[in-house]
């Protein structure tokens, strides 16, 4: 399903940050594509997998380098494309919502007026059509008094709301592809839950392909279609979402060992050792 | 070891009065492990920053080790209760080395040997002596996190009041940290309480534990019982499907219990 | 892996490797390596070299200056007063023949001694101050805070010029009045930064250690804010040896014939038409030292941001 038309292609993509001591390489050599699907990314901290994310929309932060053999969207090249362009396809072609509302919402304009502006930025519509447009966004993310939200300053929210009021703003120029980095981590379980549901009801709905970063490796594995495995900046397995518990990397098998369970009659957890050849894939 | 009865925490003044514990009570028995469930804003960090002196404002009953606490603590009883704190960021002093941080308290209570001491709790946590004179940025989130544990260890106290002490690390690491913790209870006979929003995390390090919302305590329960998946209250059993993973039946049938 | 670096380390000897070592065997160790990493930092900037190089260089100035200089700053020579630079007098001579390049070398001891004067007073004022306040809160705060907002509602130059009158002039009165009204505004950053540390869990922890608040301040709050009031009070020197300077041209600073920058351009602005050296070169000193100054506390802000 993916390989007859994929809405992104990336092969090979690096990311090098230039250090006193030398370069640390992020990422190094990734290649996956992404269909209509939900693809979700998962490592530890460090493993590069934030940084892939932010690398699709060039917005990893300086001194960092991207490079890549292919870094496409569809078909139309990311990494030559000038700055202008980049901006169009940000936001109205692919959007991205961060792990904490709180840093990405301007504090001082009404959460309606932001996304209002938002929808307008890129759909040259008149104030009143954003604003309806709006109201029926934050519907979407089951926000129960839109009319009351419109007029609330980000502080003013919870965070579960806020979340989906990033979500919100994130969806309402309809994009192609959502990149979700922890978008779900600083909620509670059950809020998560419901804010996963809007993006998997809004993905199946629209059609979206959907990039869902984490390192919650049961969030992921319940949530997404197919999931990349990356240690240390590469891709160590992909596999069916489905499928993972019969992953065969034993970082992955670590990782999953050493979770705790509910049912947990184990008197120690199994710790993971890292074994040096994981490095090279 | 730890009798709280009827514990009630408000924050803030009047009209913005915010009532974040309204009568809570819980008793830990000696080498116990006790858990404190529940999401964000149920009140069980605020709890336990009541029970180790942290927070000021509360009324009720607090009694450690058998002596009722006042809301102003004196130094005899931060020797026999310590606390270890969610965030290993932001818990060390980034500007003192592991030594100064280990040395600190041994200082303030006049213990002398304090070179055999750090040395001592070093290795406990699973350290050794070259990380004694590391800063805290040297080191990794886990590192960081066992200095933590290292500092309220040194004072031997006999209960520790964790606050999500794994929330902040990774999995593989948090495993690492939960072990550790396990290992130190039985080496010290200590007691815990934990705070965790984590059910799983909960069940595999405490005998009993009590399931907190909007400041309340909805249910006390066994660990075998939350391992079974036995929760009497309807809260409890929606924590539970939550922490499963993604069931989008499931999310679809929350709702918000007051 | 850290034995390995610690027998790299051996092998290799070496000061750097030592300093730069991840597993230090001594707090002394720790410490330098720590002001060593600082040092690679600070040296990155190339301005912030400039600057320390123009600290150097008055430093110098000030020990030396008999050495440098065949002339005694303060002798009058009325046969050759308003000399031009030239080859006997590099600078000049001033309305009363003396050497203006030795009263500027000479002059660099006063600068200095006001610089560190201030330095070693009003910033460490204000940090106490401020540490107590945002630590303390409550009432201790509300005095203290009321206190600062007093002194800083006057422009400092005049309530140092008001200071200075009472005091009648002179150099180390100026020093006084300008330490006085300099204050202020540490206390304020101090106190700022005080009040957001003193929420953070390391805090806390020690306050669960049975520490006393005196404990707490000096140990655990005072040395983080220094760093940023180090940095703020390296920028201030520069406003700080303008004030000095601002007095000195009142007449209310040095007195004559001490050789203060500022008095010298306050004596020189009658001949700045027809004799531009008089008053320009110790000019070009305060415009160079102070912007010493600030060069210096851009690399210092590189080197001692706490998120560093």
């Amino acid at each position: 399903m993916t390989s007859e038309n994929p809405l992104l292609e990336v092969e090979n993509l690096r990311i090098s940050f230039p250090t006193r001591t030398g370069v640390t390489q992020a990422v190094r050599g990734v290649s996956f594509t992404v269909g209509r699907e939900k693809l979700g990314i998962v490592g530890e901290s460090g493993s590069g997998k934030s940084m892939t994310g932010r690398a699709i929309l060039r917005l990893v932060p300086s001194p960092g380098i991207v490079t890549a053999d292919k870094l496409a969207f569809q078909g139309e090249d990311l990494l030559t494309a000038p700055e202008k362009r980049l901006r169009d396809i940000r936001g109205r072609r692919i959007s991205m919502v961060m792990q904490d509302p709180k840093f990405s919402l301007n504090p001082v304009m009404t959460i309606g007026a932001q996304i209002a502006e938002a929808y307008r930025v890129h759909s040259k519509a008149g104030k009143a059509e954003a604003k309806q447009r709006t109201l029926e966004m934050l519907e979407a993310v089951r926000i129960r008094n839109p009319e009351r939200v419109y007029g609330l300053y980000p502080h003013e929210v919870s965070g579960g709301m806020g979340q989906r009021i990033m979500i919100a703003m994130m969806l309402i120029p309809n994009p192609d592809l959502l990149i979700a980095d922890e978008p779900t981590s600083a909620l509670d379980v059950t809020v998560q839950m419901q804010v996963l549901a809007i993006m998997d009801e809004l993905c199946s709905k629209r059609g979206m392909g959907m990039i869902f970063v984490s390192h919650d490796l049961n969030l992921v594995a319940s949530f997404c279609d197919r999931i990349l495995i990356m240690y240390a900046g590469r891709v160590v397995e992909t596999c069916r979402a489905s499928e993972l518990h019969a992953a065969k990397h034993p970082y992955t098998r670590g990782l999953l060992d050493s979770l705790p369970r509910l049912d947990d009659t184990r008197a120690e957890l199994p710790v993971l050792a890292r074994d040096p050849a994981w490095l090279e894939g | 070891m730890i009798t709280v009865h009827d514990l009630r925490v408000t924050f803030g003044h009047g009209a913005d009065a915010v009532a974040a514990v309204q009568g809570v009570t819980f008793d830990v028995k000696p080498g116990e492990s006790f858990g404190l469930v529940g999401e964000s804003g149920s009140g069980k960090s605020t709890v336990l920053r009541a029970v180790v002196g942290l927070n000021h404002d509360w009324t009720g009953t607090i009694a450690v080790d058998g002596k009722p606490q006042t809301p102003h603590r004196d130094k005899a009883f931060f020797k026999s209760c310590q606390m270890v704190f969610q965030d290993p960021y932001g818990s060390l002093h980034p500007r003192h080395t592991i030594d100064r941080i280990l040395a600190e308290p041994i200082a303030i209570h006049r213990l002398g040997n304090a070179d055999a001491r750090i040395d001592r709790v070093l290795r406990d946590v699973g350290l050794g002596p070259q990380f004694r004179f590391r800063y805290p940025h040297q080191l990794s989130g886990g590192q960081r996190q066992r200095v933590a544990i290292a500092r309220a260890l040194v004072l031997e106290p006999r209960v520790l009041l964790l606050d999500e002490p794994t929330s902040a690390l990774d999995v593989s690491v948090q495993a690492e940290i939960l072990n550790l913790l396990k290992r130190l209870r039985a080496e010290h006979a200590l007691t815990y309480v934990l705070v965790s929003h984590n059910l799983a995390v909960v069940a595999g390090m405490c005998d009993r534990l009590a399931v907190m919302n909007r400041g309340r305590i909805v249910e006390e329960m066994d660990a075998a019982s939350l391992r079974r998946g036995e929760a009497r209250e309807g809260y409890t059993q929606q924590l539970l499907r939550a922490s499963q993973g993604y069931d989008r039946a499931a999310a679809d049938s929350f709702k918000d219990f007051a | 892996m850290s034995v390995q670096t610690q027998n790299s380390a051996a092998r290799t000897g070496g000061l750097r490797a030592w300093l730069t070592t991840e597993t230090p065997q001594s707090r002394t160790q720790a410490k330098l390596g720590r002001i060593y990493l600082g040092w690679l930092t600070f040296t990155r900037n190339t301005l912030a070299v400039v600057g320390l190089g123009i600290m150097l260089l008055l430093v110098a100035m000030a020990v030396l200056a008999p050495l440098l200089t065949p002339y005694d700053p303060l002798a009058q020579d009325l046969g050759q007063r308003l000399l031009p630079p030239s080859g006997a007098h590099w600078l000049g001579t001033d309305a009363f023949g003396r050497d203006i390049l030795s009263r500027i070398l000479y002059g660099s001891r006063l600068t200095l001694m006001i610089v560190l004067l201030v330095a070693v007073t009003a910033p460490v004022a204000g940090l106490l101050i401020g540490t107590v306040a945002g630590y303390l809160g409550g009432w201790v705060d509300t005095v203290l805070m009321r206190v600062t907002d007093i002194f800083l509602a006057f422009p400092k130059l005049i309530l140092a010029l008001a200071f200075v009158s009472a005091l009648g002039p002179g150099i180390e009165n100026a020093i006084i009045a300008i330490a006085i009204t300099s204050w202020p505004p540490y206390t304020r950053i101090a106190r700022a930064e005080t009040i957001t540390i003193r929420k953070s869990d390391f805090i806390s922890a020690v306050r669960l250690q049975g520490a006393s608040k005196a404990r707490i301040i000096l140990g655990h709050v005072v040395p983080l804010c220094s760093s940023s009031l180090i940095v703020r009070v390296t920028l201030d020197m520069a406003g700080i040896i303008l004030t000095a300077a601002g007095l000195g041209f009142l007449g209310l600073g040095a007195q004559p014939p001490a050789p203060e920058w500022g008095a010298m351009i306050a004596t020189g602005r009658q001949y700045v038409l027809e004799q531009w050296w008089v008053a320009t070169m110790p000019g070009i000193a305060i415009f160079v030292v102070s912007l010493g100054f600030n060069l210096l506390g851009d690399g210092l802000r590189d080197v001692l941001d706490p998120k560093g």
